[in-house]
């Protein structure tokens, strides 16, 4: 108890997971622009799913992932009352090529893809349903 | 003690590990402050418990079950035990150097792996942030990449 190198390192420790804790909870989750420059492209071949007509809304979950059933449960909500819009759920650890490809490093990542596949969207962490309402919306402007 | 139906992932209370996230910070915090393997090794049994038999062999759970669980009320939903479970694994293993390097005299490696489990455990309990369960897919994509070569 005399030493207080270990009182200082928790109080190091507990300020850097609160900075952590609080950028996280500000970014989490938020459907941003997809891509830098050419979005990148996903085919039905690649999803191993057809597309959506009009949007596609791509999710990849592990099954160790606390928030994933939620999202699932929120896009397959989203996709079922909007015409046109497809929810493709995909096991992260199955389809690591994929995982390379679109550099998922969490789940739930969701991808909201226009008709012709372009990433046009993404988030990582579970979006809200405000969120991912406007990003169809986008994804299906013409 | 398997779990009651096998291959049917058990599923429970989410605000049972948020919970047992509180102890952990306190217990972790009164670690570092005292500078005591035993009790970091006392933590890492905690820890085992729940990652090898289940959350609701954790002690922890079992005073979530027996004291706040009744004052609350019954949960909105249920959550999949595994993610929460794997991240006990994750703090078992910060737990087991910690009390190593406490208890044969490398006292600042026990301080930089309490701190580490600390840090998660805040994270959990303060947030409801699981550092254990986002590590999993980069493990698994690491592990993929070593044995493609």
């Amino acid at each position: 108890m005399s030493d207080p190198t270990g009182l200082i390192v928790a109080a190091v420790a507990l300020t850097a997971a609160t900075v952590f804790g609080l950028l996280r909870a500000r970014r989490d989750g938020r459907l941003r622009d997809g891509g830098r420059g050419d979005a990148l492209r996903l085919s039905s071949g690649e999803l191993g799913a057809a597309l959506g007509e009009r949007a596609t809304l791509v999710q990849f979950s592990t099954a160790l992932c606390a928030t994933c059933p939620g999202t699932r449960r929120l896009l397959a909500g989203v996709a079922a009352e909007t015409p046109g819009v497809r929810h493709v759920e995909i096991d992260a650890e199955t389809r690591l090529d994929l995982v390379r490809r679109v550099e998922v490093m969490r789940t739930p990542t969701v991808l909201v893809l226009d008709r012709a596949g372009r990433v046009v969207r993404r988030a990582s962490g579970a979006p809200t349903r405000a969120d991912v309402v406007s990003a169809v919306e986008l994804a299906t402007a013409d | 003690m398997p779990d009651p139906t096998p291959g049917v992932p058990v599923r429970v209370d989410p605000r049972g590990p948020r919970f047992a996230a509180v102890l952990t910070t306190l217990v972790l915090l009164l670690v570092l402050l005292t500078g005591s393997g035993v009790l970091l090794a006392a933590q890492a049994v905690v820890f085992a418990l729940g990652a090898v038999a289940g959350l609701r062999w954790s002690p922890y759970g079992w005073l979530y079950r027996r004291l706040v669980r009744p004052r609350l009320g019954p949960p909105r939903e249920l959550e999949d035990e595994r993610p929460p479970r794997f991240a006990q694994a994750v703090g078992l293993g910060f737990a087991v150097v910690g009390a190593a390097g406490y208890l044969s005299g490398v006292t600042w490696l026990g301080i930089a792996a309490s701190a580490a489990a600390l840090a998660a455990a805040f994270l959990n309990a303060a947030f409801g942030y699981c550092l254990g369960c986002e590590l999993y897919l980069l493990a698994v994509r690491s592990r993929a990449r070593l044995s493609n070569g």
